[in-house]
């Protein structure tokens, strides 16, 4: 049980010399004790490294990593009371699964009794009573995955458990299972959990808080909503949500956006975006296909997702995706958008521009 | 495996293979068994001669029984020694390999030299080298004053030919073992970190279980070729001092092309030739039906 | 680090020795026979020039080559077809076959020499170096059979299907596709095949008297003659490495992937 505070964290492979050369850039951050966290991205994009780092598997080459204040960089893995649960399950072979779930503890020498007590509640909690003194080789990935996942709980005093990916290889229709078994064991346990994935709705059905990262940077730190809300980069638009946000380029000025020759209506007043790359972004969710109003456009192809209906179509030549109320029935290509004005949001750079009152 | 299409038409492609073993291993095996039910009286007139031959071997009251039994046990015991040294320390050594960084590549073709090696240069290697009068370790154990002479003295002669072989034949359990450890995920030693484990439960849970499998094929390999060997012993000691390192092989070799005793070295053949085929199949059997209950 | 010093001295071990034959194939023989020294102080090429010189010395060295060099290509040719079969089909009598072909790899040579003897004089082989070839076949065909077997296991079968789709005839699918796929394998069933025909002396041996002696039996010429010739037995050694080492550097990559697989 601990709070875990990022200092300054960095670390590049090899040395490093440009910004380019680190795979996660130097980051502040706290994660608090008891809360669930997950950190997202496309693979490769570091957050691995950040959570190796964590467990104390790769030591960071800049800034200082404390658990409850005290600096734990350079604390050898066995000593820092870490759990961790990898992508692809790891059990012992050879023991039975009773044993693989009572080795952390024996380790670390808690007596038989104690340890046979704490193998039964964590066995209970995960389901795996039935198959306490089977072996564990012959069993399914996904009761492997959770002996895993029971060896990383099964530590009363543990300061975190970090989830490496850990339903990559579990079944889609076990997966739900899993996840609900996760959240329920996170209400029941007080203990600060990590998780790494690149799954959004396993990010954000398990964290109270998701951290977005792309290219070894952390590019939003929030809560579902916000990310959804209010994402802070062009990335998070379009990575969170399904399909993503539909960006397109434009010149802003007070409320006011121009999209080619079209003139779009913004919620609230932006300075003069003169310099860089300026963008609006608008959810599928919030554009709204009509007969007539709105922008022009080509409807291309509408796609019926049973429960809601989407329609992709050209404004000039920006490809959008919005939504197609059940109601609506197009004539031919020529059709019209609407745009929430209270959801568009304006990009410089990638970075969201907050507006103004005025 | 189990959806491999049925083909008959796929022994044509066997054939070639098939009309090899015919041509090398069928035919030389009959003229085997046909020696041994025959004696000849020289000048190519041969007549029946029954099992007399297997008899004969079977009996160790006979020369060429007490003769068979002796080496029999004593390629045996061979065969005991050398697995017992050369798997565990090929463990270790494969344990002791890098696995990745420049000097890997140099380290595995270094241990593998000594394999490549004609057998009988081997045998002269080791010949010279364990001379008290010009071989380094004969001469480094004669001055520490340990008696070490491999044409008088039976325990010289045998632990020369143990350390040969060891020296010989350990790198390929460790490459074997080597290449089983190193199709170990990291995840499972980070796992072993995390969770608290010494060096010796990460060996005891995770490394030897894993390494089951290319543990079978070198005890069966090892086997094998300890219960075959020949040309090192022949060249370092020659099966003496007396027939103190006499070996099956040796033995044969002895019987067949020195002493042109054609139905004994024939009975001998088959014996012996039964014995390895019946060893491995035990072996073998054994260790993959123990495999299977693990798995199970 | 504990690790390294056991790493070092075991390959000292294995260097020790053979550092010793390289160390004696440089000195004269009185050196050899008067003194224990770790370096030649009077170095000398004598030996191996001897061997340079002699017909008999050199000629047995390409006497070895040759039959090896035939070996290795006869093995893997006539497994290739085999090996093939046994990892894509099913068919009458498979699994024995298999077993019958890997059990020549645990006969004992010994048991062959007497009567390949008597065969390869009976065919009109005996004292050529296809005898020794041929007779090497014993145990390097099935080697590079099981062996073969295993890397084509590897390539899934879709390969072979797609092929026949698109209308490839079967020999233009198998030399145009799927040899260069287990190219690998190959050149791992060659290197073993190989170094068992190149290491391998009693068969060898047995079946040469005079034209076609390998080198490993022209070196038991320094046995007799005016005592013993430890220079010359020395240095004949030394060159009987060369060779293996050559071959394992070219295939170093390979032999992890082949050990990989156990099948070696």
């Amino acid at each position: 049980m601990a709070t875990v505070t990022l200092d300054g964290i960095g670390h590049a492979y090899g040395r490093a010399q440009t910004e380019a050369d680190y795979a996660l850039k130097p980051l502040h951050h706290v994660w608090e004790q008891g809360r669930a966290y997950a950190l997202l991205g496309p693979s490769g994009c570091g957050k691995t490294t950040l959570l190796n780092i964590i467990s104390g598997l790769v030591i960071p080459s800049h800034g200082r990593l404390l658990f409850d204040g005290r600096d734990m960089t350079r604390v050898p893995t066995e000593r820092r009371n870490i759990a961790q649960v990898f992508q692809f399950p790891v059990v012992y072979d050879t023991m039975t699964v009773a044993e693989n779930l009572g080795f952390p503890l024996r380790n670390r020498g808690m007596d038989r009794r104690q340890t046979a007590a704490r193998v039964g509640e964590v066995a209970a909690m995960l389901g795996l009573v039935p198959d306490l003194n089977r072996r564990a080789r012959g069993l399914t990935a996904d009761a492997k995955q959770k002996i895993s996942l029971g060896r990383g709980l099964v530590r009363p005093d543990v300061a975190a458990v970090l989830f490496d990916e850990p339903l990559t290889v579990i079944d889609p229709a076990l997966k739900w299972e899993l996840r609900s078994k996760l959240k329920a064991v996170h209400r029941a346990l007080d203990l600060l959990m990590i998780y790494v994935t690149h799954d959004q709705t396993e990010a954000l059905t398990f964290a109270d808080q998701v951290m977005v990262m792309n290219e070894g940077r952390v590019l939003q730190v929030g809560t579902p909503a916000e990310l959804f809300e209010a994402p802070a980069h062009t990335f998070v638009g379009y990575f969170i949500g399904s399909p993503g946000m539909n960006l397109l380029p434009a010149q802003v000025e007070g409320r006011e956006a121009a999209v080619d020759r079209h003139r779009v209506p913004l919620g609230a007043a932006y300075p003069a975006l003169a310099d860089g790359r300026v963008q609006i972004g608008i959810r599928p969710e919030y554009a709204t296909l009509s007969r007539t109003g709105g922008l022009p456009v080509q409807v291309q192809r509408i796609e019926d997702l049973g429960r809601r209906r989407l329609a992709r179509v050209m404004l000039g030549a920006h490809p959008l995706v919005v939504t197609a109320p059940p109601d609506l029935s197009v004539n031919g290509a020529e059709a019209f958008v609407r745009l929430d004005p209270a959801s568009l949001h304006v990009f410089a750079d990638d970075r969201r521009v907050p507006g103004g009152a005025a | 495996m189990m959806d491999k299409p049925i083909s008959n038409r796929a022994w044509f492609l066997v054939v070639p293979v098939m009309a090899f073993v015919l041509f090398s291993s069928l035919i030389p095996m009959m003229t085997v068994v046909n020696y041994s039910v025959q004696d000849s009286m020289g000048q190519n007139s041969f007549f029946w001669n029954g099992s007399e031959w297997f008899q004969h071997l079977f009996d160790p009251a006979t020369d060429i029984g007490g003769r068979f039994s002796r080496a029999l046990v004593r390629n045996l015991f061979f065969s005991g020694v050398v697995l017992l040294i050369e798997v565990p320390l090929g463990i270790l050594v494969a344990l002791c390999i890098p696995k990745r960084g420049w000097a890997v590549g140099a380290v595995l073709v270094s241990m593998a030299l000594p394999m490549l090696i004609p057998w009988n240069v081997v045998g002269t290697i080791w010949q010279v080298f364990a001379r008290a009068d010009i071989g380094l370790l004969g001469a480094a154990l004669t001055g520490a004053g340990i008696p070490f002479n491999n044409t008088q003295d039976p325990l010289s002669a045998w632990s020369t030919v143990v350390v040969m072989d060891v020296w010989h034949w350990t790198s390929m359990v460790a490459l074997l073992c080597y290449a089983g450890l190193k199709a170990i995920p990291d995840a499972f030693y980070q796992a072993a970190r995390i969770d608290g484990a010494g060096r010796w439960s990460v060996f005891r849970n995770i490394e030897l279980p894993k390494l089951r499998r290319v543990l079978v094929i070198a005890v069966l390999l090892r086997f094998m070729e300890s219960f075959m060997i020949y040309t090192e012993p022949a060249v370092v000691t020659g099966g003496g001092p007396g027939e103190a390192t006499s070996f099956l092989s040796l033995d044969l070799v002895k019987i067949a092309l020195g002493q042109v005793d054609l139905g004994n070295a024939a009975a001998m053949s088959l014996v012996y030739n039964l014995i390895t085929l019946t060893l491995c199949w035990v072996f073998f059997t054994t260790m993959t039906q123990l495999d299977a209950r693990g798995s199970a | 680090m504990t690790r390294r010093i056991v790493l070092a001295l075991y390959l000292l071990v294995l260097a020790l020795p053979i550092y010793w034959l390289v160390n004696m194939s440089f000195k004269d023989n009185v050196e050899i026979t008067s003194t224990l020294s770790f370096w030649p102080h009077r170095p000398t090429l004598e030996h191996y020039a001897h061997i340079f010189q002699d017909p008999a010395w050199y000629g047995g060295f390409l006497n070895s080559l040759s039959y090896v060099a035939l070996n290795t290509v006869i093995s893997v040719v006539i497994a290739l077809p085999a090996a093939y079969a046994f990892s894509r089909y099913r068919f009458l009598g498979d699994k024995h076959l298999f077993f019958w072909l890997l059990s020549n790899l645990m006969a004992p040579p010994a048991v062959y020499a007497m009567p390949f003897f008597n065969l390869y004089s009976a065919v009109g082989l005996f004292d050529t170096v296809w005898a020794v070839a041929l007779a090497h076949c014993l145990f390097n065909v099935p080697l590079a059979v099981w062996i073969l077997e295993g890397f084509m296991s590897g390539v899934p079968r879709e390969i072979d299907e797609t092929a026949a789709l698109d209308g490839y005839s079967f020999p233009r699918f198998f030399f145009r596709i799927f040899v260069p796929l287990i190219a690998n394998g190959i050149g791992v069933a060659a290197f073993f095949c190989f170094m068992f025909s190149w290491v391998e002396q009693l068969l060898a041996t047995t079946l040469t008297t005079v034209n076609a002696k390998p080198f490993v039996a022209v070196m038991t010429r320094t046995y007799s003659a005016a005592g013993m010739d430890w220079g010359l037995l020395a240095a004949a050694g030394v060159l009987t490495m060369i060779p293996g080492a050559v071959v394992i550097w070219f295939v170093r990559n390979n032999i992890a992937k082949g050990f990989a697989l156990g099948r070696v």
